[in-house]
């Protein structure tokens, strides 16, 4: 049983369960505190000092985002002091931020523009309390991410990501006093530390200090070009959160309106990742199968996720030949769209250009691997996130909710329910068994929700033997099954893992403020996709099917090694 | 053990303060003398931590006689040998002179300095050989931790603890044994014991010279803390940069296991303990329980918001018990003469004694150990020796860095934690600096901003940016640029950062700055609307020089002292002081033969 | 370590040694040890008071001192028992001290024969 504390907020008596916030108990009656360094799945860190609140008896201001309730208290979180004080930290933010708000990546979704606006802040108030500000270069070298530290309000949200949920720790606090900064390791460009290239650090920054690497021009330059012919890509998950970026609720779908929006952008065809992920899991299901009788080391892992390839590449060397050969889906797509697609199309190779849209900052790092291209161009020209899509969409001045639904185009756009749940945590385990126990029995598979999605740990009956699956979402989740893998008390068969927290619905380039509960509810919808799909099994899809018959042959055959396949590399641990 | 009967020891001070003065060639050059005179089986060196009396140091007592020689050096030896040794004659020339009386006295215990103390926590300290773990015990060190565990129930130890009115000495003053109890009150199958000698105060060295001096002392408390709350693993968070504590502290860690008082089934008792060393890196902010803790995971040490306190959830998530270097120097008293003899000592709030770090414009600087309500004035000018002849007391710092400063008015203030605090400063770990009229109260608190802000962890937003920004105003102000508004700013500054920052480091680190507007506003007042610093320190405030063309008869004197050449002119003609290049040094002034030089 | 009675065993082992650095009210032996008082022998006399000391194990503070001023009457040792006037000594020889020590020092009475001044504080 639950104990209640009994307490008074804002005049009004009310119970909550003891342990709770000030915060959770004002939120539970409809009382909103400004908070900035607060996430709700994060830890407490109590330091921006913006939730603050006025304990009415002693006068005391409190952190209503770190102070458990105590019972009888009263808190006043109107109080002319709390209000001053609040506006006093956020004054003294602003006094060391660069306010180019116009010219700012998160102009209009930027929270502390938010509290500013709605605190009443004033220019004059800042330059009361201005002085000197604190400068740094911008780190852009990389290919994923791009940091502008000048903007850092050093809440420390990206310094808990990734070391409580990733378990990555690439970034810290350093230097003291107000000289403070979160950086990387010896102050050293993103690119080149241990980091994931995950974005989770993007995803939960409330301003501008840290963004996808924007390929946008790239891609209109592309769009322009009459001699170009443009095809795009568009992961599973994106149809279940590019809403988001339009005033709709978490778990919409718009697949049909996102490829309508994609036509009048100007792409030459608009197709699917989900097909390729079809593939991929004819490719992989085949290896699985492979090791399933004795050929190769078990247990098998996933490398669909570049986040957790980098990852394992820094940390699991001993364990890369666990890995999957196969290629991300994107990859395979890519290599497709530069070979497959100019022999059914008639398009020469040389004018096909690439565009991939993604949930994700690490796939702007893997489709600059070298050992990723299978073809003598570039196999992937430009990876664009869901909100860099959303960006051109606005741009363009496409009214994106009242859009028709328009289809995929043919050839590499259609796909199946399996190929769609890759975007979600324990999707590719699921698609992958449908597939391997209906190929290995013969049989027919009846029942399709094998319940993997959103737990940990699963069995399933393939013939005569018990396949035992594990999955991890978030690198921290995948740190702990890789170390039981390292010292030998991982029973398991197969293991998928997805960098981000709840998979690609959680990716570190989706739209923003992205919490537990949307990524939830991003999931819901994508399974809400397979559940309506009429083909839900990946060899059943017709165009993977004509796919091999036409151009691959057989799953892991010569031409599907070469174009399908990659290898991977030991990179230092820190 | 040593079984040879010596009739002298020698006691050589070489705590930090004095080994840098040169105590250990002193040893080297005494052992040398008196293997040459073969007096080496009859005289006894004993090394000890510090006496507190740094100034003065090296320092050398002389027992049975107890003389205390102080700034001996190696040449000084072959005398003392001679004469003292040999002879039984005083060396008067090394004997401490009475700054006020110029009385020259050759016993330790007549000493202002040290008559007016009281020695519990530092008892030890300049006594015994830190060394030695058998001094320790031959001064009756253990017996408490012996008394404790076989005789005493652990609540019994917390209610001994309570009733001694014991408080924290790290600076938060919180009554020890209530620390104790809620430590004691969580239930958990591990619990911790750390020590906090994370001693970041600039010129604070109490802990150090604890631990130096007297280091089985401080185990000791933390054996008892242990027991009492039910944990068998401590941790002293020493910083890096005392290598001399670390070293006897290791030495007597060792040589506790030796005897079996560290480890397992201590006194017969079924207690074990075990205990670590951890060295910090010297942030100011690791002094913060919750930062020291983290430091010890191997994290930056930055604060935690609180609850959960560390008695619930602390080291590792474990409860655990933090108490300061003095603290624990209590305790063994306290366990083994009761609470009553504690509590009789110093006042009501405040029983015990308290250790200071007197520095500043005084005349005896060094460690001084009062009983609670000693007044400021007892301790400055009778411990301290007051401030050279011809200057005047101005205010005294208490705190360490964010600690308040207090003018004249307050000499009568007996010193504890409530009185303190009630007057705008605070005991914190026991810094205490003296300044006289010399020294200007805006530099002083910029001085000591300048340290906090640069030793913020940087988490909360009122103390990395407030500060900064105080400390911005304060700069201007010294510098001749203040503005109207400043003071209020400041005022409205520090009130925010003291209410609104996540740890103790932000709540106090405004105080020297409001204390110093509180009661010293007019210096502020004259640095703003005139442009003028009254104690002549802000060098961007001070006035030129000038040269009054009528009176000058062109000696070239002034030209030639003038250390920047702003002092041009032809002999027999004119000299004129260039106001650009003029430092405002005022060498020029008393060497005008004709008083035609004057501050314009 | 097993027990309280343990530790003081060893305490009381180590203690006589460190007694040398009280500075309190117990008897006292001064020793003359200037010039002349060492040339008369004054260290062997130190040397077998001390041992007599460590021997009786008694509470007693050995100090010495300079020139006494009798220097023909060296070696010269004061004893000062608590509240008493001080007692001096003179023409001593190492079993003089035994007596000394025994009758002065433990019972109290003063070795007339030896006496060569007595002083009132």
């Amino acid at each position: 049983m639950e104990n209640k504390v009994k307490l008074q907020i804002d005049k009004q008596t009310i119970e909550v369960s003891e342990g709770s916030t000030i915060l959770d108990a004002a939120k539970s009656v409809g009382i909103d505190v400004p908070v900035l360094c607060y996430h709700p799945d994060l830890s407490l860190h109590g330091a921006c000092r913006v939730c603050v609140v006025e304990e009415e008896e002693s006068g005391e201001l409190l952190a209503s985002c770190a102070a458990p309730v105590n019972a009888g208290m009263k808190i006043n979180t109107r109080s002319i002091k709390a209000r001053k004080a609040r506006r006093r930290n956020v004054e003294l933010l602003l006094a060391n931020h660069p306010n180019d708000c116009l010219g700012c990546n998160r102009n209009g979704s930027c929270e502390l523009q938010d509290i500013t606006y709605d605190l009443g802040i004033t220019k004059e108030d800042i330059e009361r309390v201005s002085g000197a500000v604190r400068e740094h270069e911008i780190d852009d070298v990389g290919p994923a991410l791009r940091r502008d530290l000048n903007k850092c309000i050093l809440c420390g949200r990206c310094v808990r990501i990734c070391e409580e949920v990733q378990g990555v720790s690439a970034l810290q606090f350093t230097q003291r006093g107000f000289n403070s900064v979160v950086t990387t390791a010896f102050d050293m460009p993103q690119r080149d530390v241990n980091c994931a290239n995950c974005g989770q650090c993007a995803s939960v920054c409330p301003v501008g200090a840290i963004n996808e690497k924007s390929e946008i021009e790239k891609v209109w330059s592309a769009l322009e070009d009459d001699d170009i012919h443009v095809i795009v890509q568009t992961a599973p998950s994106i149809q279940a959160t590019l809403g988001e970026e339009f005033g709709m609720r978490a778990g919409s779908v718009v697949t049909g309106k996102m490829v309508a929006a994609l036509r009048r952008l100007g792409f030459d065809k608009i197709f699917s990742t989900d097909f390729a992920a079809d593939l991929t899991i004819l490719e992989e299901g085949s290896e699985f199968l492979k090791k399933l009788e004795g050929e190769g080391t078990l247990p098998h892992i996933t490398s669909c996720c570049p986040g957790w390839v980098k990852y394992a590449e820094h940390n699991y060397s001993d364990l890369l030949n666990h890995l999957s050969s196969a290629k991300s889906p994107m990859q395979m797509f890519s290599a497709l769209g530069k070979t497959y697609y100019p022999q059914q199309s008639g398009v020469k190779a040389k004018d096909v250009y690439t565009v991939a849209i993604m949930p994700c900052t690490a796939k702007k790092f893997e489709k600059n691997r070298e050992e990723i291209n299978a073809t003598r161009f570039k196999d992937t020209d430009a990876v664009l996130t869901t909100r860099e899509l959303a960006r051109m969409i606005k741009e363009m001045g496409i009214n994106f909710s009242k859009l028709a639904d328009e289809d995929f185009d043919e050839l590499m756009g259609t796909s199946t329910g399996a190929g769609t749940i890759f975007g979600t945590t324990g999707g590719v385990a699921e698609a992958a068994v449908r597939t391997v126990k209906e190929k290995l029995t013969g049989e027919p598979l009846e029942q399709l929700n094998l319940g993997f999605r959103g737990v940990n740990f699963a069995e399933v009956e393939i013939g005569d033997r018990t396949v035992k699956i594990a999955i991890a979402n978030g690198l921290g989740n995948a740190e702990k099954l890789l170390e039981a893998c390292r010292e030998g008390d991982c029973e398991c068969d197969f293991i998928e893992v997805m960098a981000c927290p709840h998979g690609c619905v959680g990716g570190g380039g989706q739209p923003r403020p992205a919490t537990k509960e949307k990524k939830i509810k991003r999931g819901t919808g994508l399974s809400g996709i397979d559940d309506k799909s009429v083909v839900r099994k990946s060899h059943k899809n017709p165009q993977v099917i004509k796919l091999y018959k036409e151009f691959l042959g057989e799953p892991m055959s010569g031409e599907s090694h070469h174009l399908l396949h990659t290898t991977y590399k030991s990179r230092p641990k820190n | 053990m040593n079984e040879t009967i010596y009739r002298s020891h020698v006691l050589v001070c070489t705590g930090t303060g004095c080994v840098s003065s040169g105590a250990k060639d002193l040893k080297t050059t005494l052992e040398k003398e008196l293997t040459a005179k073969d007096m080496s089986g009859e005289v006894k060196i004993v090394e000890t931590g510090c006496h507190g009396f740094c100034e003065k140091g090296p320092i050398m007592i002389i027992y049975p006689e107890g003389v205390f020689y102080c700034e001996v050096n190696e040449k000084d030896v072959k005398e003392i040998v001679d004469e003292h040794l040999l002879k039984g004659r005083t060396v008067e020339r090394l004997l401490f002179k009475e700054p006020m009386t110029e009385e020259q006295i050759p016993s330790y215990q007549d000493i202002d300095f040290y008559k007016k103390q009281q020695r519990i926590s530092l008892k030890n300290c300049g006594h015994i050989d830190p060394e030695s773990i058998d001094e320790y015990i031959a001064v009756g060190g253990y017996e408490a931790a012996g008394k404790a565990l076989t005789l005493m129930e652990p609540q019994e130890i917390i209610d001994e603890l309570k009733e001694s009115g014991l408080r924290g000495r790290g600076g938060g003053g919180f009554p020890t044994g209530l620390k104790w109890q809620f430590a004691r009150n969580t239930e958990s199958d591990k619990k911790y014991v750390i020590c906090n000698a994370d001693e970041g105060d600039p010129g604070a060295f109490m802990d150090r010279s604890l631990l130096e001096g007297d280091p089985h002392g401080i185990i000791e408390g933390m054996m008892i803390a242990a027991y009492a709350i039910g944990a068998d693993e401590a941790y002293v968070y020493v910083r890096a940069e005392y290598p001399l504590a670390i070293t006897r502290l290791e030495k007597a860690i060792q040589d506790a296991e030796e005897y079996g008082l560290l480890g397992e089934n201590i006194f017969d008792s079924g207690f074990n303990f075990k205990l670590h060393i951890k060295e910090g890196a010297g942030a100011f902010v690791c002094g913060e329980e919750t930062a020291l803790m983290n430091s010890i995971e191997g994290k930056r040490g930055m604060p935690k918001p609180r609850p959960p306190y560390p008695s619930v959830s602390g080291l590792w998530g474990k409860p655990t018990n933090i108490n300061n270097v003095e603290t624990f120097a209590n305790v063994p008293y306290i366990i083994k003469e009761g609470a009553e003899a504690f509590s009789s000592i110093g006042t009501e709030s405040s029983a015990g004694t308290k250790v200071f770090a007197l520095t500043g414009k005084i005349n005896n600087t060094g460690l001084v150990e009062v009983p609670m309500g000693t007044t400021l004035r007892e301790v400055i000018f009778e411990i301290g020796g007051g401030l050279d002849k011809n200057k005047k007391f101005k205010a005294v710092q208490t705190g360490g860095p964010s600690g308040g400063c207090l003018p004249e008015e307050y000499l009568n203030l007996p010193i504890d934690y409530d009185s303190l605090l009630d007057a705008g400063t605070m005991m914190g770990s026991g810094g205490m600096v003296v300044m006289d009229e010399d020294s200007c109260m805006v530099d002083v608190a910029r001085f000591f901003l300048n340290f906090t802000q640069s030793e913020s962890c940087g988490k909360c937003t009122p103390c990395r940016e407030g500060t900064k920004r105080m400390l911005e105003i304060l700069n201007r102000i010294t510098e001749g640029e203040g503005r109207e508004g400043d003071i209020e700013l400041l005022e409205e500054l520090g009130d925010h950062i003291k209410s609104t920052s996540l740890c103790g480091l932000g709540k106090s680190a405004p105080n020297p700055v409001l204390s110093t507007i509180t009661h010293f506003r007019k210096e502020y007042e004259a640095h703003i609307n005139h442009q003028n610093c009254p104690a002549g320190a802000c060098q961007d405030l001070l006035s030129t020089y000038v040269i009054a063309a009528e009176d000058c008869i062109g000696c070239g004197k002034c030209a030639k002292v003038c250390p920047v050449d702003a002092i041009s002119g032809e002999i027999k003609g004119v000299f004129a002081i260039d106001e650009d290049v003029c430092i405002a040094c005022g060498a020029c002034e008393p060497v005008c033969p004709v008083d035609a030089i004057s501050q314009g | 370590m097993k027990s309280l009675a343990e530790l003081k065993e060893l305490r009381d082992k180590v203690k006589k040694d460190m007694k040398k650095r009280d500075q309190g009210t117990r008897p006292e032996i001064i020793v003359g040890m200037g010039t002349c008082g060492i040339a008369a022998g004054a260290r062997e006399i130190l040397k077998a008071i001390l041992e007599e000391v460590e021997t009786r194990d008694i509470d007693v503070r050995v100090t010495q001192t300079g020139c006494i001023g009798m220097c023909e009457k060296e070696p010269l040792i004061d004893v000062r028992m608590p509240g008493k006037e001080r007692i001096t000594y003179g023409n001593l020889s190492t079993s003089d001290v035994k007596e000394i020590i025994s009758k002065h020092v433990i019972n109290g009475n003063v070795v007339q024969e030896l006496v060569i001044a007595r002083h009132s504080e």
